[in-house]
């Protein structure tokens, strides 16, 4: 039963270390999205005459998700620390997959099919948006391979 | 009538105005001396008192004097108003938890008269999460799309309603996404999170709504400030909230916590 229990709460903690890398990942890239490109670079618009009403909404939920989950995630990585259950590298696992599909989602979805905005206003937008996307397929690709590494080691197979 | 109203009112009139917010002061003070005289009670916190201070304070400043009466004429001194009196006095003035403090004061047997009002089904229905970001949220909503924003601006009863509905709504929704004072039906803090996302990001698109499409009247450059100040103003704001909710979670699920840990 002891060795049982154990199985589960690590199995839970490695679910947890996943959710919470996600969480900050998603969170992560907004929060750069929001004050480099939006505040620094001022390349990304607040608003684009050609977003369409969807596009308004999904950027309303995907901003609001993504400030509570900054926060949330932070708050389940202290969790799993006082726990003693937090696996870094698979933490970094979800965090490259959260932020690396928020980026895509921001890049195909929302900027070429909602046009929310544009990476930057110029006269040829497509290196950049190859740049934003390609980097986000890595980051996702990044992400996936370590949470690969760390589900094969995470798992209690002598216990 | 009309030129007093454009610049505010006059002094007589920022006089009566102020009257209820120094009441609310002395009234907070006034409760924290007579139950500190009880033996049995911990004295009630300075801090508590600061927070209480600064959100009249806050929602003072929203509704009397310079910012009040460029409000009138300004998109941008009207949206800073409305983080005042909406958003940041809700938070400091539950922070604040007048309702403890009220009912540590009041003899126990009106106490138990309040808290029985606490419990009823309307104070149940109105600060449910959902209604609560319906009332607050929604408000916003029907006060920048339809033309409720000009009669505000002509009449001065509806000026005062919907600046009254801004700071109840605003107070109402805070105090049902952090619980603060007691409540009489505690939802969970997934459910809490849930909906405050929903009201966040209907807050966060009527920003963006209003930065093209702003209420008749409004010049284009005051829409785009004045909408962003509501974003970004909103997002300041609601990150504190949303600080406040992840850190009771956190502690509710403290592992092996002892059962009387916390409230």
């Amino acid at each position: 039963m002891g060795s049982k229990s154990l199985h589960s709460e690590r199995n839970h903690h490695s679910k947890r270390n996943l959710w919470s890398g996600v969480l900050f990942g998603i969170g992560l890239a907004a929060f750069i999205d929001e004050t480099i490109f939006h505040q620094l670079l001022r390349w990304h618009h607040f608003y684009d005459q050609s977003t369409t009403d969807i596009g308004l909404i999904s950027d309303g939920l995907f901003h609001a998700f993504s400030w509570f989950a900054t926060i949330g995630g932070l708050f389940l990585f202290a969790d799993l620390k006082r726990r003693n259950g937090l696996s870094l590298k698979r933490w970094w696992g979800g965090v490259l997959l959260g932020a690396g599909s928020f980026q895509l989602y921001d890049g195909i979805i929302q900027h070429k099919l909602m046009r929310l905005h544009q990476i930057r206003y110029v006269e040829n937008v497509i290196p950049y948006d190859l740049v934003w996307n390609i980097s986000a397929v890595l980051m996702i690709a990044a992400g996936l391979l370590l949470l690969k590494r760390t589900s094969k080691k995470g798992a209690p197979s002598h216990a | 009538m009309h030129e007093q109203h454009a610049n505010g009112g006059g002094l007589l009139f920022d006089v009566i105005l102020s009257f209820p917010f120094l009441v609310a002061i002395l009234l907070y003070i006034g409760a924290g001396i007579v139950s500190n005289r009880s033996r049995h009670l911990q004295k009630w916190p300075v801090w508590r008192y600061v927070l209480w201070f600064i959100g009249v304070l806050c929602a003072g400043i929203a509704v009397i004097g310079p910012l009040a009466d460029q409000a009138r004429i300004d998109f941008r001194a009207h949206m800073m108003g409305h983080l005042l009196l909406g958003m940041l006095a809700p938070l400091l003035l539950v922070l604040a938890a007048p309702m403890t403090l009220l009912l540590r004061t009041l003899p126990v047997s009106a106490a138990k008269k309040i808290s029985s009002l606490l419990r009823s089904s309307y104070v149940r229905v109105i600060s449910h999460p959902i209604t609560a970001s319906i009332l607050n949220i929604g408000g916003l909503w029907v006060l920048y799309t339809t033309d409720l924003y000009h009669m505000m601006h002509d009449n001065l009863w509806i000026h005062i309603l919907v600046h009254l509905h801004v700071f109840l709504a605003g107070y109402l929704f805070t105090m049902a996404m952090i619980y603060i004072d007691p409540v009489a039906h505690r939802y969970s803090y997934l459910y809490r999170a849930i909906v405050f996302i929903f009201a966040l990001a209907g807050h966060g698109i009527l920003s963006k709504y209003l930065y093209a499409s702003p209420p008749e009247g409004v010049s284009q450059s005051q829409a785009e400030a004045g909408s962003m100040l509501m974003y970004y103003g909103g997002d300041a704001i609601d990150a504190i909230l949303i600080f406040i909710l992840c850190w009771q979670w956190y502690k509710a699920t403290q592992p092996n916590k002892r059962l009387a840990a916390s409230p």
